[in-house]
């Protein structure tokens, strides 16, 4: 057993897993000699094709507990999110056009929700509680006799909290409104089974789940139907949902992932849960730090904490051993804080001093133990720095200070 | 994003932090940035009453590493010039020094608004028409 970590340090499960080296050993025949194009009827390197591709969609249904005939192939959960949204808004648009979703969801639904409003649909933006969650008398308010579609992230990407699909699907279900479920980060992590959980789309990625980038999958219920409008034109392919040569070796790594996640999540989870609570043990009692998010109801591979009066993106340079983000992968590259902690009624202060570590199932705990030493280091010798800091030791309410906007 | 050399080592080893009594005479003081901006930066200096030259310098920064880099290298640029070529101080020249990438230019403009508020308030502190920063 080794105890010394290797550096960097990889804490950003959340961005993108490693690919399982089981995945990576079933994906390479199916690009060295079993090349054969799945929709090739005459010949055999056609029919493996497709029987490796049929194969991956029952694995990909076991893990859901939906039927294949259900799962669609796309390029990941971004495209699966638009085929829905999109695919959905405007089959039904006839029925009606207004869409529900939240201020935290992630930008492959927020983006494409204001899409569907510049082509004449009307979307809610409903405000989540302090901790995250949906707070389900204001969306039972908010539906209307034309709402049509609600989408909701069943598993946040930078604070992790679990949203309870099953009571949002059913106020939806009473409603007559089709629930699409954003599980980019839930597979592997929840248990999810949609002959019991009443949601009529699902979005998957294989990438989050130690599958490789660049493939994902749409869940379309069958009872009662769901019909969607599709996106991408050309041969067909998909029963008309979704066009373009399926990408076999690709098809089959997502399959594989999904079999091995099966059969290890209770196992992942077990370990997940025990670093995460040794993290946060670590870190829980540094004054002003702020947990993001409900803990209770958290998937174990996520803790997102705000390092009062240290900006996260000096935090971050400062732990060079650790690979975490500051907010989500797609927004850290702009230098607006955290919009998800926003919508928690954050300050901008503790927006902009957030960490989001998260746990995988290569985690271990000399890893955690030494995050732990770096960031306390850090954060100490930032806030010696910090003129904010300064602020708050001298007793100086940081909020009654006029600052002058830059 | 990668730093540049300079950058890092600024942030590893920050030159002149710390705090000066803000009631002194001989000291000036200047806060600049927000906290909902994600930089706040504080930057004093203590002038010599006698010959107008600034003989030391303090910060403390609230931001990224090159808003760090930026006001730790202002303190040290300002030792030993006069009030008004301490104000004179350009954030190109901050910028070109640590080789700032441009989302980055931000930073430098706050440590040219930090000195220069630093020297007006020293200016404002002793009767002098704060023409520097009017």
């Amino acid at each position: 057993m080794e105890m010394t970590p290797h550096f960097p340090i990889y804490l950003d499960y959340g961005a993108t897993t490693p690919v399982d080296p089981r995945v990576v050993d079933a994906m390479i025949p199916w690009l060295r000699e079993h090349f054969g194009n799945a929709a090739s009827r005459s010949h055999a390197w056609g029919w493996e094709a497709e029987e490796a591709v049929e194969r991956a969609r029952g694995q990909v249904a076991d893990l859901i507990g939906a039927d294949p005939r259900e799962i669609v192939w796309t390029s990941g959960a971004t495209e699966s999110t638009n085929l829905a949204l999109k695919g959905a808004a405007q089959f039904y648009k006839g029925k009606g056009k207004h869409l529900v979703t939240w201020k935290t969801e992630h930008k492959a639904v927020l983006d494409t929700m204001r899409e569907l409003e510049r082509q004449g649909f009307e979307v809610t933006y409903l405000d989540v509680q302090e901790d995250g969650l949906v707070n389900l008398d204001a969306f039972k308010a908010a539906l209307r006799s034309d709402t049509v579609l609600v989408s909701v992230l069943f598993v946040n990407n930078e604070i992790g909290v679990i949203q309870d699909v099953a009571a949002i699907g059913a106020i939806c279900r009473e409603n007559g409104t089709l629930l699409h479920v954003d599980a980019a980060q839930a597979t592997g992590r929840v248990e999810i089974d949609v002959k019991n959980l009443p949601v009529d789309l699902m979005s998957m990625t294989a990438h989050k789940t130690y599958g490789p980038k660049g493939v994902g999958a749409l869940y379309v219920r069958r009872k009662p139907r769901v019909r969607l409008e599709a996106q991408i034109h050309g041969g067909g392919h998909e029963r008309g949902m979704r066009s373009g040569t399926l990408p076999t070796h690709q098809i089959v790594g997502m399959g594989e992932a999904f079999r091995i996640i099966k059969l290890e999540m209770d196992e992942v989870n077990a370990k997940a849960r025990e670093l995460q609570k040794r993290l946060l043990d670590g870190l829980k009692d540094i004054e002003q730090v702020f947990i993001n998010g409900s803990l209770e109801h958290r998937v174990p591979q996520n803790l997102n904490i705000s390092f009062n009066y240290v900006e996260g993106e000096s935090l971050i340079m400062g732990i060079k051993g650790l690979a975490v983000s500051s907010g989500s992968a797609c927004t850290s590259a702009s230098l607006e804080p955290s919009y998800v902690l926003r919508a928690l009624g954050r300050s901008d202060e503790l927006a902009h001093s957030s960490l989001r570590m998260t746990i995988g199932r290569f985690t271990t705990e000399e890893e955690i133990d030494y995050a732990i030493s770096t960031i306390r280091e850090n954060v100490a010798r930032l806030r010696e720095l910090s003129p904010l800091w300064e602020m708050y030791q001298d007793g100086i309410d940081i909020s009654t200070i006029q600052w002058a906007a830059h | 994003m990668a730093y540049s050399e300079k950058v890092i080592d600024h942030y590893e080893n920050p030159r002149n932090v710390g705090s000066f009594d803000k009631g002194d005479e001989s000291v000036g003081t200047g806060m600049v940035g927000a906290p909902a901006c994600g930089d706040v930066m504080k930057l004093q200096i203590k002038v010599n009453p006698d010959t107008g030259v600034i003989e030391d310098a303090r910060f403390k920064t609230y931001g990224c590493g090159s808003a760090i880099a930026s006001s730790s290298l202002v303190t040290e640029w300002v030792k030993g010039k006069t009030l008004d070529e301490a104000a004179a101080l350009k954030n190109s020249e901050i910028a070109q020094e640590l080789a700032l990438p441009p989302v980055k230019i931000h930073c430098s403009i706050l440590a040219e608004d930090a000195i220069k508020a630093a020297v007006s308030d020293y200016k404002a502190k002793h009767g002098v028409a704060a023409a520097a920063n009017a």
